[in-house]
């Protein structure tokens, strides 16, 4: 199914733009990777072709990559109905080139994108509205990057002498624990003379990693 | 009118209109938690409506990628916390498919899980229909669907301990076995609850006032359905026959027997109408769930991703350490995405998980079907009274836990 819906976009698409597959989750899922540039013709392209007809978009989301040359990666996930086919279509991203918006392809993408730059800082180019959405009136930050503290930065209380809520940086009466598992002593499963354990083990099966 | 015959009548006939705007919640029981729709009123009439989210925003994407997979399931009970157990399906099976168990899962977990999400819709439909209703003047179904709803949170209780952050439903099974004495006091629900939605439905299905309030209110036609990303109920009630338990099933719902409502005209009347039908479909998959039900095991023997039993731990040494393990470190995930999606009782609630590997999730997107409902409130209030907006925003089912994450 993943293979046929592959062969058609490709079909469709013939080429013209810079486009590439991969597959999540031992081949069941299909991932297209694009290109900002050719991110809205290749969506026009999926919603559009009878035999595609990807006419839902139910999410859209940003992942953070801080090790990356673009950091983020945006995220669409498609539904097609009268296929019952699912497709993710990933495009790069960073902190200033603006992705174009699918919200005029689907009305449904105007508050995805808007939580996507909320959350992330990623630029939507042509959302008529850029506003935030799921964090505070005056929120500063963008609170899903890899790099903002879980505790956040500031802390509101109801200050009874000013009689309104103020901001106050973030006091911890206990330090914020983060235990890391993947230090070299832990990370050590093999023990020496103990190897023979791996031999009866299935690993599992490794996804090929995307290279867009 | 008759009076601008006379010329002095004529002249006072320019009725000045103002343009206003008022805050709708977020404190209005009508706004069904913390909802503040700014509404633009011309009159009576919305012009505007801007719905402002995030004012239940707790940051559970940013607490799970800082969570080990167990740590994490129970934030997601906390999400629409009107339907729990669904919202776990949705996270246990997108870790059981990076894990790659998800065909190794024993038979009776499966099925325990098809029924208790079943029992979930049947009590999310309740609430959701019942105070609709209130939303609409009907102050009767409430009283008596909170008295049902409680039959189904105490079979919550039994099973897991507790009324509604159940915790139940775990990557490779559920938690433990349901109690004995639960069939028959599922039996003995089964067979009085038809009557009680005989009784429902006999208070508001022909009653005229109810009718008034939400036949042709808010109408989306399939077209525009599918284009605001509409799922469950509210997509089925303007008349696409679309269920994710039918069309890409998950667990045993492919061995489930049931009909799929759909309406026809896609207003406040045919989701409430869609809702009703969905609950007596989930009566028959909760009964072919315990027909069908055999002993067994309910969850997977392998002590790397599943807690040994108490006992074990008594006496083995290594059970002992598996346990220490997995409440501790966790497990590690093979790298990997997966989108996974349920049906939820309020439509397709979708998990993008990311694993790197380790034991805590790298990035969890939790996609809400209350979300893209809510969004289109705008299109489906223009144009409708103040009063409208009430019923519309009850018709969508919304639950702030789950859209504001």
């Amino acid at each position: 199914m993943v293979d046929a819906l592959e062969a058609d976009i490709q079909a469709v698409v013939a080429g013209r733009l810079p486009l590439c597959f991969s597959r999540d989750r031992a081949g069941q899922e299909l991932v297209a990777h694009t290109t900002r540039e050719a991110l809205l013709p290749l969506m026009l392209l999926l919603r559009d072709t009878p035999s595609l007809d990807f006419a839902q978009c139910m999410d859209i989301c940003g992942v953070d990559w801080p090790g990356r040359p673009e950091r983020f990666e945006v995220v669409y996930n498609l539904l097609s109905l009268t296929r019952n086919a699912r497709l993710r279509v990933v495009v790069p991203a960073d902190e200033v080139n603006p992705v174009p918006s699918v919200s005029a392809l689907w009305p449904s993408a105007t508050w995805f994108e808007r939580e996507c730059w909320d959350m992330y800082g990623v630029v939507f180019a042509g959302l008529t509205d850029l506003r935030r959405l799921l964090t505070d009136y005056g929120f500063e930050g963008h609170p899903l990057r890899k790099d903002f503290p879980l505790t956040g930065f500031v802390e509101l209380r109801y200050d009874a002498e000013a009689g309104r809520v103020i901001q106050e940086p973030v006091k911890l009466t206990q330090d914020f624990r983060s235990f890391d598992f993947l230090s070299p002593w832990e990370a050590m499963t093999t023990l020496p003379g103990d190897e023979k354990v791996h031999l009866n083990r299935v690993e599992a099966p490794k996804p090929e990693a995307p290279k867009p | 009118m008759s009076a601008s015959a006379s010329p002095e009548a004529a002249a006072t006939t320019t009725v000045e209109v103002d343009s206003h705007t008022i805050n709708f919640g977020p404190q209005h029981p009508a706004a069904h938690g913390v909802l503040r729709l700014i509404l633009e009123m011309k009159g009576e009439v919305v012009e505007r409506a801007d719905p402002h989210i995030g004012l239940l925003h707790r940051g559970t994407e940013k607490l799970i990628e800082h969570k080990t997979y167990i740590q994490a399931l129970p934030y997601f009970d906390r999400l629409d916390y009107v339907s729990p157990m669904c919202m776990e399906h949705a996270f246990a099976l997108a870790t059981e498919r990076l894990l790659g168990i998800q065909d190794d899962i024993p038979e009776r977990a499966q099925y325990i899980r098809v029924m208790f999400s079943e029992i979930t819709r049947v009590l999310n439909h309740l609430l959701n229909v019942t105070t609709y209703a209130l939303d609409c003047g009907a102050i009767t179904p409430a009283l008596w669907g909170f008295e049902q709803r409680e039959h189904l949170l105490e079979m919550y209780e039994m099973t897991s301990g507790s009324h509604y952050h159940a915790n139940y439903f775990r990557p490779g099974g559920v938690a433990k076995d349901i109690p004995a004495q639960l069939p028959a006091k599922i039996e003995a629900w089964i067979n009085a609850f038809p009557a009680f939605l005989a009784d429902l439905e006999g208070l508001l299905t022909e009653n005229r006032i109810f009718k008034q309030r939400t036949v042709d209110i808010g109408v989306m036609t399939a077209e525009q359905a599918i284009a605001w990303g509409f799922s469950g109920p509210c997509l089925r009630a303007s008349g696409v026959p679309w269920d994710l338990r039918k069309s890409q099933p998950y667990d045993v719902y492919d061995r489930m027997e049931f009909d799929v409502p759909v309406g026809r005209h896609g207003d406040c009347y045919d989701r409430y109408l869609v809702r009703m039908q969905e609950m007596r479909q989930s009566l028959r998959i909760i009964q072919q769930c315990l027909a069908q039900m055999k002993p067994g095991p309910i969850k997977l023997p392998d002590h790397k991703i599943t807690p040994p039993t108490r006992g074990e731990m008594k006496r083995s040494m290594e059970a002992l350490i598996h346990h220490f393990k997995l409440y501790t470190e966790g497990y590690h995930v093979p790298e990997g995405a997966t989108y996974t999606v349920v049906e939820a009782p309020k439509g397709e609630f979708g998990v993008y998980l990311v694993a790197d590997g380790t034991n805590r999730p790298y990035r969890c997107k939790i996609r809400a079907p209350g979300y893209a409902h809510l969004q289109a409130m705008e299109a489906l209030s223009k144009g409708h009274m103040l009063a409208d907006a009430v019923a519309i925003i009850g018709s969508l089912d919304i639950v702030f836990g789950e859209i504001d994450r």
